[in-house]
């Protein structure tokens, strides 16, 4: 059965390309890029090259980047930097919406080590508000830690506006930009962020590779100490193979910004708009208007999300779901129910997350597919539109 | 992904027994759209006591679905009074068992049982309600003493994971630890719990998180709900967390100017009279 694979924020299939391009460096270019030798040193020049393309996709100087083993190690270290460089400072600002390598560090410094964390709250949509934001600063934040884009929704977040306002006052700005790289255009020479996490496999590059960028000049305070690598930045031997996929996967990625804003966007609003149209009882979880070009989160209510997706899996389609029941956490989506998504649609939420790789026919054998699944599992359910309480759905699915 | 067995992916995706029963002797109602999980029971007894019916309809996930076809395929043909000796365990047995991160399911196709016939015996309502005189231990999910201590004698629980995994306590805020960790000691110390109070001071007194939320929606519907779409309006529950209550004001209460005055004085008020006074309502 061919797999239908719509769950690209996950983690995404490594580029035909990318792939033969790191092969070389398993089996015939294994040197130490730090060896003074000159079969260590050829890896290490690609590693340069690496630094180059992974600078470019951010508009960037090549050595503001860091390559660290994923986008939670570059989320951990940007925080830990600021903290530590800054340790009068105890203040962070973040949300309540951010990926859990960055809520659950900010949680584990709030009750191990007693610093204070504001969680900004969202609207219906999953939007900030900005007047909440620009209230939360103190005199002692250290530093802001919000995501460029939400995983979940696709919500892009205005970054370069809450960039400047963290500028202004004097606070360190991150962005975990890990769903962003590569779906959007971004220009750090523009943006004045000065941290950017990214991860290697959300973009067609393998997993275990990520970088952060950290802007020049800037107070650093490495995570990992020992030796001497990215400009002792960060230590431990590089993983070479990783971060001249990675490199390749960043070429590759700018080469298809316009399918990714084009063709990957059309896919993505066929599958939503037919998705929406043919069953009833769902609603879109997210800014219509702001979003990543290949996520749609849809929810389906009076059904739960595991039960849909495992039916899915019947017929070869992969997504994920928001509900509880996928997570073992007992509770839906954080990130649905800061939004403030009902209970009778929070449970039963999936994510559409397409990439350069899905075709119309996959986008048409989901429309065609989904409903009945959804309507066999309503026939299962004790509870339905008419006998839960009347479902506002407008003003989600406008 | 999970890893469900054969028999656990089979009544999933072809679950035996799903319906309703017109004419039912008893039903059972157990959890809600809230908690992520519920379950109705239907069952038709004959003159010998012989249970010679039993349907399902299941709101949950897969070992939702599985555990509540098993529950029917177990009760049909039974004599009633072996139907009240079935436990969670003999539904995972059935089952070939169950992630132990889902023995929660089967938990829920015992309650509903035994919900059902105390229904067709007269002692209770369809819903589980408000029997606990225990004390309140998981808000989150509103979960008694007495059913976590229940649960750890029957299933021989050992930690809090287990008693998360079986009951759902601590799988929320996870605020009670602490009394999870106390509860295990006691059971397993054989320390006797607190007395229960008395009578209760307001309508959701001893109430589980569960009942309350079907309380509050109740409210609602029965009590709120009429009163604004008498104006051309409407309200929509959306969250309920501890004594935070979120709605959102629909039809022609959206964006009407006394909508604020609405909230207090006539949505806030009658929950804080028909179920908690110490219930917050603000709109989302």
């Amino acid at each position: 059965m061919k797999t239908i694979y719509l769950d690209n924020n996950a983690t995404t299939q490594v580029d035909p390309v990318v792939f033969e391009t790191m092969q070389p460096f398993f089996t015939e270019l294994y040197g130490n890029p730090s060896s003074m030798h000159r079969f260590g040193g050829q890896v290490g020049a690609k590693l340069k090259e690496a630094r180059a393309s992974v600078a470019a996709i951010l508009g960037c100087e090549p050595s503001e980047i860091i390559f660290t083993s994923c986008g939670s190690e570059s989320d951990n270290t940007a925080i830990r930097s600021a903290l530590n460089a800054q340790p009068d400072k105890r203040h962070i600002i973040t949300s309540a919406v951010e990926h859990p390598a960055v809520l659950s560090f900010c949680k584990f410094l709030e009750k191990k080590e007693g610093y204070d964390v504001t969680y900004l709250g969202t609207d219906e949509y999953g939007r900030l508000n900005l007047e909440e934001y620009e209230a939360a600063f103190r005199p002692d934040t250290a530093i802001v830690s919000i995501m460029w884009a939400n995983n979940e929704t696709g919500n892009i977040y205005p970054i370069g506006k809450m960039a400047q306002t963290a500028k202004q006052n004097g606070v360190f700005f991150h962005t975990d930009a890990v769903q962003a790289v590569g779906k959007v255009p971004i220009d750090l020479k523009s943006v004045p962020v000065d941290m950017l996490s990214l991860s290697g496999h959300k973009l067609h590059a393998p997993k275990g590779v990520g970088a952060l960028f950290v802007r020049k000049k800037l107070p650093f305070r490495p995570l990992l100490i020992g030796g001497h690598q990215e400009g002792s930045r960060r230590a431990g031997t590089e993983n070479t193979t990783g971060i001249i996929a990675l490199g390749k996967a960043c070429e590759l990625a700018l080469a298809h910004m316009d399918e990714e804003n084009t063709e990957v966007r059309r896919l993505r609003d066929k599958l939503e708009t037919g998705l929406l149209n043919a069953i009833p009882d769902s609603i879109l979880n997210g800014d219509r208007d702001n979003r990543l070009p290949n996520t749609s989160n849809i929810s389906f209510g009076y059904v739960e999300g595991e039960a849909i997706l495992l039916m899915m899996d019947q017929l070869g389609i992969a997504a994920s779901s928001g509900s509880a029941c996928t997570s073992g956490s007992l509770e839906p989506s954080h990130v649905l129910r800061a939004m403030g998504v009902p209970f009778t649609f929070a449970h039963g939420s999936i994510r559409f997350s397409l990439s350069r790789f899905n075709t119309e026919e996959e986008v048409d054998f989901v429309i065609e597919t989904l409903p009945a699944i959804i309507k066999n599992l309503r026939k299962l359910s004790p509870f339905s539109a008419e006998k839960s309480a009347p479902a506002c759905t407008k003003s989600f699915s406008e | 992904m999970w890893e469900y067995t054969d028999k656990v992916k089979d009544h999933f995706l072809n679950p035996r027994n799903v319906g309703t029963i017109e004419d039912a002797d008893g039903v059972g109602e157990v959890g809600s759209l809230a908690c992520g999980d519920a379950l109705t029971l239907y069952i038709k007894v004959d003159g010998k006591g012989i249970i010679t019916d039993a349907k399902f309809q299941t709101f949950g996930c897969a070992s939702a679905i599985a555990s509540s076809s098993a529950l029917t395929e177990l009760l049909i043909g039974k004599p009633l009074e072996e139907a009240e000796k079935l436990t969670n365990k003999d539904i995972a047995e059935y089952l070939g068992g169950l992630p132990r991160e889902k023995m929660h399911c089967s938990v829920m196709g015992q309650e509903a049982l035994e919900q059902a016939i105390k229904n067709m015996r007269g002692e209770a309502p369809s819903k589980a309600e408000h029997s606990h005189e225990g004390e309140l231990i998981c808000e989150c999910f509103g979960i008694f003493d007495e059913e976590i201590l229940r649960a750890i004698k029957e299933n021989d629980l050992q930690t809090v994971e287990d008693v998360t995994h079986f009951t759902k306590a601590g799988g929320g805020c996870g605020k009670c630890i602490d009394d999870l960790e106390r509860l295990l000691a006691e059971a397993h110390g054989g320390t006797v719990c607190k007395t229960p109070s008395a009578r209760p001071a307001f309508p959701a007194e001893g109430m589980t998180n569960i009942q309350r939320m079907h309380l509050i929606e109740s409210v609602i519907d029965t009590d709120i709900r009429p009163k604004l779409q008498a104006d051309g309006g409407n309200i929509q529950l959306v969250d309920i967390d501890r004594n935070s209550v979120l709605v959102k004001f629909m039809g022609m209460c959206s964006g009407c100017p006394s909508s604020q005055a609405t909230l207090q004085n006539l949505v806030e008020a009658t929950l804080k009279e028909k179920v908690d006074p110490e219930l917050q309502v603000r709109e989302g």
